[in-house]
């Protein structure tokens, strides 16, 4: 086939492997082929365990601070009494390590370094060395970010939007060292998914196999890079904001300092620029992985493939108009309220299209409740009541009430768990065959998907209401505050933390059933769920070059069910 | 929830309008969403349909409930910036004015005294409480003397952020008598939950009783210019931040 000669000898590209070539079997240093591969399917095993150590660490913080807050004073098991002081260290660690450390390498780093080369029909990433150089900075910012927990003062308590003065000053916030590190921590983690990023994009424009046009690729290699192409525009100012923030701290400037002609709100603006398309940076991708599952589970061609693409490109460019609706009450001027409510609620059309194409694509299908499906299903129901509880909140004269409420705490949970938790389920579940050549346990997939979302629903409704009582956030002993002392919100605050802790319990089955399925599971053939895209085509786990035969492509993605076919699927690597 | 300020209504009653507005299609999302799977659930010898979802015949079917959805989207945004328009762009005229300055972690308000006026030696200067009169309009100004604090009274449905640096203005007007709690919204350093206040609203006999026990105290208390507190740093107030904007 010519398209074998197209593509060239893999192992030339990767300079790791030698002249054994991509067939022989060749014997690496474990060193070398677990920490220094060059293989994109490597890089991306590295990012996914280092995101999933990294969900325990923010796992354990939220663990003790909901403790805190059930039963405030108490000794919570395992840490011991929490001071003011871890408190606010523990939310901010929180929120920095699941944004930054947890959905970001699992929903971009990790599923885009897995999944592009295999879906798109190539043998690695364009640039597997600055790939490897990714990984790794993201590993240093990772150690800076652990550094900052054991310096004089403690972790940095600013939380994890960082405004100055606070963050600016060791005076205010009794963490200098602390808040220096988190910062250096925050900008090496841009700088690996900067990297990543061009990557991503290079990859899916150049090395497609032959006969895949623009809309042959399947969508979620389309999120991934549309969420890199949004990542890369939003990220500059934040990196510039850093920096100043970071002179601010330790030279001496005053870019954020009002008393010596700076500005606080500057930050909030550079902040949240990069803040908002953040959400949309993670929530692409995840939109990409329910679209795979469901057209596999549902045997249905996508309802209206361009129109994913289009409401994609829609959410990308609207989510740049949309960030001072964090600023709302913030001392902006209050005019500028009005436009930004007009953006944000705006934004629920095109998101409604996209969710709305997804259920409509469960019409007419022949629907298996695998635990994928079940995963990517309740993605879409769950992120329903995030959207929904958007509106409360863009919705300028009700923020006045809700802002910096617990309101808005289940919000954004509503939109992150699914995000990145249930996407990061769904992804694992659904190609954990292909990474590693054996299924899990289906059972233990199902008690483990049950336990984690009702669980998850008892966290966050009472919030919306303790939220709505009038509890705000980052405050750590409620006591004091005779309205907010009612049994009612007490008890809410209770329940929320008991379904933590049971939610939390319930990961113990999922890292079980990883564990124990890499070894023993039943092993996996290449196609188990007859899927149409590429990386089914390459053998359960792929080996270094990923094809036997580099594959050319004939048609799209998700021709299930083509009516007059035999089978009811059509791979895309088939010739008609 | 107690409902005590003038707007506290109109915005319980935005809340109630988005609740009903997107409770209506979030219910029926999720109903249609949970139908289909039971409805086109794995069968014995039924195979998926093949449908692109590109032709109006079929897009049609989410294409028209989202227009619908914007029709709803314009009436929740048309809403929203009433209320907020009232809340934080218009200012009626005040009965008195009373000043706020923030810091770690405490509250001092500043009230007028007998004489209605501040920066006079009958001013009354407490640490976490604030006391004012019942269906008054009350205009505050509000400073920080170190980072961002923000002033929020849950029972008034009031929130606003204070920046150091400068003097922030709003107003409300107390409705309801009774002691409400103000939160630090905005985080602000270690003790950020360690600096609750209370706002007592009286009705005119309890006030003037206040105002007369707290005259007395004002006189002994060193005078403003004294070494209580500074004036907050006004370098760019009163700004944009005042509502109204003229």
């Amino acid at each position: 086939m010519s398209t074998a000669v197209e593509h060239a000898h893999p192992a030339a590209a990767h300079g790791t492997s030698g002249e054994g070539g991509h067939d022989a079997h060749h014997q690496e240093h474990w060193f070398k082929h677990y920490f220094w591969s060059t293989d994109h399917k490597m890089i991306g095993k590295q990012y996914l365990f280092t995101g999933m150590i990294m969900a325990l660490v923010g796992g354990f913080a939220v663990y003790v601070f909901r403790m805190q807050l059930a039963f405030p004073g108490m000794s919570v098991p395992g840490y011991g009494r929490v001071s003011a002081a871890d408190y606010n260290a523990l939310v901010t660690t929180h929120g920095s390590v699941m944004v930054f450390w947890v959905a970001m390498p699992i929903l971009i780093a990790a599923l885009g370094n897995y999944l592009i080369p295999l879906m798109i029909g190539a043998d690695d990433m364009v640039f597997p060395r600055l790939n490897r150089l990714s990984y790794q900075i993201f590993l240093l910012s990772i150690i800076v970010l652990f550094c900052s927990f054991f310096v004089e003062g403690g972790a940095f308590g600013g939380a994890w939007t960082s405004y100055p003065p606070l963050s600016s000053s060791g005076t205010y916030n009794n963490t200098p060292m602390g808040a220096s590190l988190w910062l250096v921590a925050v900008a090496l983690e841009f700088v690996a998914f900067l990297l990543g990023g061009i990557n991503f994009i290079t990859t899916a424009m150049n090395s497609r196999a032959p006969g895949m046009k623009l809309w042959d690729i399947p969508i979620v290699v389309w999120m991934i890079v549309l969420a890199s192409v949004i990542f890369m525009a939003s990220v500059g100012p934040l990196v510039a904001g850093a920096i100043m923030l970071l002179f601010d701290q330790l030279v001496g400037t005053a870019f954020f300092d009002p008393n010596r002609g700076g500005d606080p709100i500057l930050w909030q603006h550079l902040f949240w620029f990069f803040g908002h398309p953040e959400v949309y940076v993670v929530f692409l991708p995840t939109m990409g992985i329910v679209a795979e599952i469901i057209t596999v589970f549902a045997r249905k061609k996508l309802f209206g493939y361009r129109t994913v693409i289009y409401t994609a490109f829609g959410i990308g460019i609207l989510s740049f108009f949309v960030w001072a609706h964090h600023q709302f009450v913030a001392g902006i001027d209050p005019r500028m309220a009005n436009l930004f409510t007009v953006t944000t609620v705006l934004i629920s059309i095109p998101v409604g299209e996209m969710l709305f194409v997804y259920i409509a694509t469960l019409w007419g299908g022949s629907i298996r409740l695998t635990v994928p499906m079940l995963w990517a299903l309740s993605f879409i129901a769950e992120f329903l009541i995030g959207g929904v509880t958007g509106i409360y909140l863009g919705a300028s004269g009700a923020d006045i009430f809700f802002h910096d409420t617990y309101f808005v705490i289940a919000h954004f949970h509503y939109t992150f768990v699914p995000i990145a938790i249930i996407g990061l389920f769904a992804a694992m579940t659904h190609w954990f065959p292909k990474m590693f050549g054996r299924h899990l346990n289906e059972f233990v997939g199902k008690v483990h998907f049950w336990g984690t979302i009702i669980s998850f629903n008892f966290i966050f409704i009472p919030l919306f209401f303790t939220g709505a009582g009038g509890d705000h956030r980052r405050i750590y002993d409620y006591s004091h505050f005779p309205e907010q002392w009612q049994p009612w919100l007490i008890e809410l605050r209770q329940l929320a933390t008991l379904a933590l802790v049971a939610m939390l319990a319930f990961q113990v089955l999922f890292i079980w059933n990883v564990f124990y399925s890499m070894y023993r599971g039943k092993k996996a053939e290449a196609n188990p769920y007859r899927a149409n895209t590429l990386e089914w085509h390459a053998a359960s786990p792929p080996p270094h070059g990923n094809f036997p035969v580099m594959p050319t492509v004939y048609r799209g993605p998700y021709e299930y069910s083509v009516e007059g076919r035999e089978e009811d699927y059509w791979p895309q690597h088939l010739p008609s | 929830m107690n409902t005590a300020s003038s707007f506290a209504g109109d915005i319980d009653e935005l809340v109630l309008l988005i609740t009903l507005s997107v409770g209506f299609w979030f219910i029926l999302a999720e109903v249609a969403f949970f139908w289909l799977i039971f409805r086109f659930a794995e069968r014995d010898g039924v195979r998926g349909k093949y449908v692109a979802g590109e032709k109006w015949k079929e897009t049609r079917w989410i294409s028209i409930p989202h227009y619908i959805i914007l029709a709803f989207d314009v009436i929740i945004v048309i809403a929203a910036v009433r209320v907020w328009v009232h809340v934080k762009q218009t200012t009626p005229p005040a009965d008195e004015v009373v000043r706020v300055v923030a810091q770690q972690w405490a509250w001092t308000f500043v009230h007028p005294g007998a004489d209605g006026k501040l920066d006079t030696p009958d001013d009354i200067r407490i640490l976490d409480e604030l006391h004012v009169r019942l269906d008054k309009t009350y205009h505050f100004e509000l400073s920080s003397r170190d980072v961002l604090h923000s002033f929020s009274i849950p029972s008034f449905r009031l929130k606003q952020d204070i920046v150091p640096g400068r003097v922030i203005k709003g107003w409300f007007k107390p409705t309801q008598t009774g002691t409400y709690d103000i939160q630090c919204a905005e985080i602000c350093g270690i003790g950020h939950a360690l600096m609750p206040a209370r706002v007592v609203v009286h009705n005119e006999t309890d006030f003037a009783a206040w105002l007369a026990s707290h005259g007395q105290v004002a006189q002994i208390a060193p005078s403003p210019s004294g070494p209580a507190l500074p004036a907050p740093v006004q370098q760019n107030a009163p700004g944009p931040n005042v509502p109204g904007g003229n």
